[in-house]
């Protein structure tokens, strides 16, 4: 089993609602953030394209957090989902510092944080809360290993790309292009 | 949009600690993408129904409570047509209004002189004494219709019933004068009805969406938005007109990067060449419309090739976007756009979004607009309303005939004596608008405050208008109250409860008792007869159909249409409510009372040398004022930017993300500076900025001084003659490094 996300670049609005869901849903503290919103604008006027995406740990298949991280906080859960235990970790920050992404955080009562693909809820069989929000429907969640999941189906369909895959992290996170 | 960095900064800590709660899982979107049946859900009883508040369009949803019992997050309703289960950022961020430190807490009496923001605490029962008293002398002196209410807020119906148990009819709401009332007219005019809200558009189905300004994804209006990203995944084009290249604009087929202010003269070389290459729908056309030759006559020379003159777009690319609608037809939608009043001729011009969807047969057709359907829900039963003596109306005798609802700005007109002689109003009830930031030319509608014998403010945070009041009401939120029953226009009726899940924090109040404990001052309470709300919704419910009782388990109730009626049948006879019975083209109403019968385009003025033309628009994740402290959606975005094209920032030696001040035309420089946000998305001519920043009250922790107001920039007002509307994108401002030498106002 490999849990992975597809975001559509072309319906995604950059609206954000992803970013306040997880905020809520995760009791994530102001002034950080699981999930981010990137725009990038190319062009001359008027000649123009946009790309957004929503932003989040990739959950990378060889991921350089767990490898770096000194105490084991940052491991494999079932399904290949990236996380960290909060009482293992010591905050050293090494994983911040390895993370091609910048998806991790400092939380202030003294433990790195990140995305959970919502773990919590995954594990009732619902979708993470930013897919679940997603006034678009822009989000595709589901197990790559299931030809029938959400996320296979769309893969299979649509041309998609990966960010930094040159890192060698074999990120799960895809962005339909 | 806010980058990644911006995200990563050390700021306060959250919202305490809030336990992820193990039950209360109202969604049923899966992981395998098989919806789950309600009963293989642990439907958790605690959770309460509602319908947001955080914008107009007032979807419906569910508040869930953590294990400390404290409203932990707002979900949307499946049942709702209006979210559909998803909410919007705001909506979303809905808790941090409820959270949020700087609220209004209890009532407040103000002590010292109007707009000083210095009020002494005071108990309801004193704070409904003063606003009676002053009621009642009004009365006495001018007569009750001198009160006014102004409101744009669910809790306004009761404050509405008070006023006209009182004596008056002069109830407004900013979002007609200052935002949708022309299209309301041109559509009025047109068809013989309006667009509405929800807008009756069949984005869903549609194969072509064509937007004039308007800027969805960026304005969140969430049914919308939802049924556009829909209309993409159906393979459906969008045709964007913007002088910026706003989010829809990226998703489109065709962006017309028009010169501001020009839009009419495309419009009508779109109608020149449906008319005149013949693409337009002939049996429609003959079989619904009116005055078809005339505009045929009217458009002759209005070719592509005249309008690119005007507007800067190619002869090609108007007759290319022109096909592309047509091929579409009847599945095309001419977005009616919402927030209109732009240049003064805005009902005009909407007419010719109007004439043009005709041409296209788009009315009443799958994909363009359907026949919404409402249900009636019968009002408690109360005493005839008095009728008084005076309405608006008479202070601008033979003006505006063809508005149906009450002007704002024209309450605030007739306040100022010199104007208002015939209906010189004494006192505001104001509810959940920023009247300051909302009517344009603050100067002016404080100079009506200081002509007021009585102005109440209710609201849920302190505001810039809160700091003119005689008396402020703290409301509490949408999220600790009952309102009153939403029933919207959609494809099918439907009704929505909203309901506290949980009791109103500090010393705040539903509006709806605050009108009953009013009324019983006024000696009106026979009009509030109900002994709880709960008595009075459930008897409206039981009118309907269901019960109080039911409706706090479903929270929205949908009724299915009686007959398959949402497009008109082939062939249907339909009769439209104009005076021809026909779709106008040609406006028999416009022409009686003085005006063009079709629409004509006139030049508006430029910006002179060294300025650039005011655009403002919409966030996703802020509804103007409402939203501006609230701590999860100002987490996201907590200031504006000054939208500059690479080219004029180079000229004034404008770097990205340098703070720069906004003078207008008139010598009015913005109190705040403002970020210059340097981007190839804006054209040269224009500057861009988010409406609703640069907060001047204190009170609001996270947002005063943060961003610039583009209301404060507003000071030239074009009004549109045939319905009062107020024109603001006829403002033009240059760059300033320094403050203005003034005192700001708190």
């Amino acid at each position: 089993m490999r849990y992975a996300m597809a975001i559509d670049t072309k319906k995604c609005v950059g609206c954000s609602d992803c970013v306040v869901a997880c905020q809520i849903e995760n009791n994530v503290p102001i002034g950080f953030c699981r999930d981010w919103v990137v725009e990038i604008v190319d062009g001359t006027y008027p000649q123009l394209e946009i790309e957004i995406r929503s932003e989040r740990c990739n959950h990378c298949e060889n991921a350089p957090c767990v490898r770096c991280c000194p105490t084991g906080a940052s491991h494999y859960e079932d399904g290949g989902i990236v996380l960290v235990t909060k009482n293992k970790c010591i905050g050293c920050g090494a994983c911040i510092t390895s993370c091609p992404y910048d998806a991790r955080y400092s939380h202030p009562d003294g433990y790195v944080d990140k995305c959970t693909f919502c773990f919590h809820r995954i594990k009732k069989g619902l979708e993470p809360a930013c897919v679940a929000a997603c006034p678009t429907k822009c989000m595709y969640f589901g197990d790559l290993d299931d030809p029938n999941s959400k996320v296979s189906k769309i893969l299979k369909v649509r041309k998609s790309k990966t960010l930094i895959p040159e890192a060698g992290t074999k990120p799960k996170l895809y962005f339909l292009i | 949009m806010a980058s990644r960095r911006d995200f990563i900064r050390i700021s306060g800590l959250g919202l305490g600690a809030v336990a992820i709660s193990a039950s209360g899982y109202g969604v049923v979107n899966t992981i395998a993408g098989n919806p789950l049946k309600p009963s293989e859900l642990k439907i958790d009883t605690s959770r309460t129904p509602t319908y947001c508040e955080i914008c107009f369009w007032k979807c419906a949803g569910w508040v869930y409570k953590n294990e400390e019992g404290k409203i932990w997050k707002v979900i949307g309703n499946d049942d709702d047509q209006h979210s559909n289960g998803r909410f919007c950022p705001r909506g979303t961020g809905g808790p941090g209004m409820y959270y949020d430190e700087d609220r209004l807490k209890t009532p407040l009496i103000r002590t010292e002189e109007r707009g000083k923001q210095v009020f002494r605490e005071a108990s309801w029962d004193e704070a409904f004494e003063y606003i009676a008293d002053k009621m009642k002398a009004i009365a006495e002196e001018h007569g009750p219709e001198c009160m006014a209410l102004l409101t744009h807020g669910s809790g306004g119906k009761y404050f509405g019933d008070l006023i006209k148990a009182f004596g008056s009819s002069s109830i407004a709401a900013p979002s007609y004068a200052q935002c949708r009332g022309p299209r309301e007219v041109a559509f009025q005019t047109t068809y013989g009805e309006g667009v509405g809200s929800p807008e009756r558009i069949d984005i869903r189905d549609t194969d072509c969406l064509v937007l004039i300004g308007s800027h969805l994804g960026e304005n969140m209006h969430n049914g919308q938005v939802q049924e556009m990203s829909d209309a993409i995944d159906k393979g459906a084009s969008i045709i964007t007109v913007d002088p910026r290249f706003s989010i829809a604009a990226s998703k489109s087929k065709y962006w017309l990067p028009i010169k501001p202010a020009t839009d009419l003269a495309l419009l009508l070389s779109w109608i020149h060449v449906l008319i005149y290459e013949e693409s337009y729908d002939v049996d429609y056309v003959e079989k619904y419309t009116y005055g078809f030759d005339q505009l045929k006559e009217h458009v002759k020379t209005m070719t592509p090739e005249w309008a690119y003159g005007i507007t800067t777009i190619s002869p090609d690319l108007i007759r290319k976007s022109a096909k592309e609608m047509a091929d579409a037809s009847p599945a095309v939608i001419i977005h009616p756009g919402r927030h209109v009043t732009w240049y003064g001729d805005d009902t005009q011009r909407v007419r010719a979004v109007a004439i043009l969807n005709a041409l296209l047969g788009s009315w009443g057709r799958r994909g363009g607009f359907y026949v919404p359907e409402k249900l009636s829900v019968p009002s408690w039963p109360h005493p005839e309303y008095p009728i008084p003596a005076k309405t608006l109306k008479d202070t601008f005798p033979g003006k505006y005939n063809l508005a149906y609802e009450t002007l704002a700005s024209g309450i605030c007109d007739a306040t100022i004596p010199e104007i208002g002689s015939q209906c010189n109003f004494k006192g505001w009830i104001v509810n959940g608008t920023n009247l300051i930031k909302t009517i344009p030319d603050s100067a002016k509608v404080i100079e009506a405050i200081q002509n007021l014998d009585l102005m109440v403010v209710i609201d849920t945070m302190p505001m810039e208008i809160t700091g003119w009041a005689d008396v402020v009401l703290p409301e509490c939120t949408y999220l600790e109250r009952y309102d009153s029953i939403r029933v919207s226009p959609h494809r099918k009726a439907n009704i929505a409860l909203r309901m506290p899940a949980t009791d109103p924090l500090y010393n705040s109040k539903p509006a709806y008792w605050m009108a009953k404990e009013l009324s019983k001052k006024l000696g009106l309470e026979d009009y509030f007869s109900w002994n709880s709300i709960e008595e009075m919704l459930d008897w409206q419910f039981k009118q309907v159909g269901t019960s109080l009782e039911e409706m706090k388990r479903i929270g929205v109730k949908n009724y299915e249409r009686p007959y398959p009626d949402l497009y008109f049948q082939p062939d249907e006879d339909v009769e439209f409510f104009t005076n021809t019975g026909k779709i106008e083209l040609y406006s028999t109403d416009l022409a009686a009372e003085g005006f063009d019968p079709m629409p004509v385009y006139t030049p508006h003025e430029e910006p002179p040398e060294g300025y650039y033309r005011l655009i403002y628009g919409r966030a996703p994740m802020h509804t103007f004022s409402r939203t501006a402290n609230n701590a999860n959606l100002t987490d996201i975005m907590d200031e504006n930017t000054c939208w500059i094209n690479p080219k004029v920032a180079k000229i004034w030696g404008i770097e990205n993300g340098q703070y720069i001040y906004l003078e207008n035309q008139d010598g009015i420089r913005s109190s705040f500076s403002i970020k210059a946000r340097v981007t190839e998305r804006i054209r040269w001519d224009s500057i861009y900025m988010v409406h609703g920043f640069g907060h001047s009250n204190k009170k609001l922790s996270r947002s005063y001084g943060k961003g610039a107001s583009d209301a404060e920039l507003i000071t030239k007002v074009h009004v549109d003659p045939i319905m009062g509307g107020t024109g603001m994108r006829g403002n033009f401002v240059t760059f300033k490094f320094e403050p203005a030498k003034k005192e700001v106002e708190s």
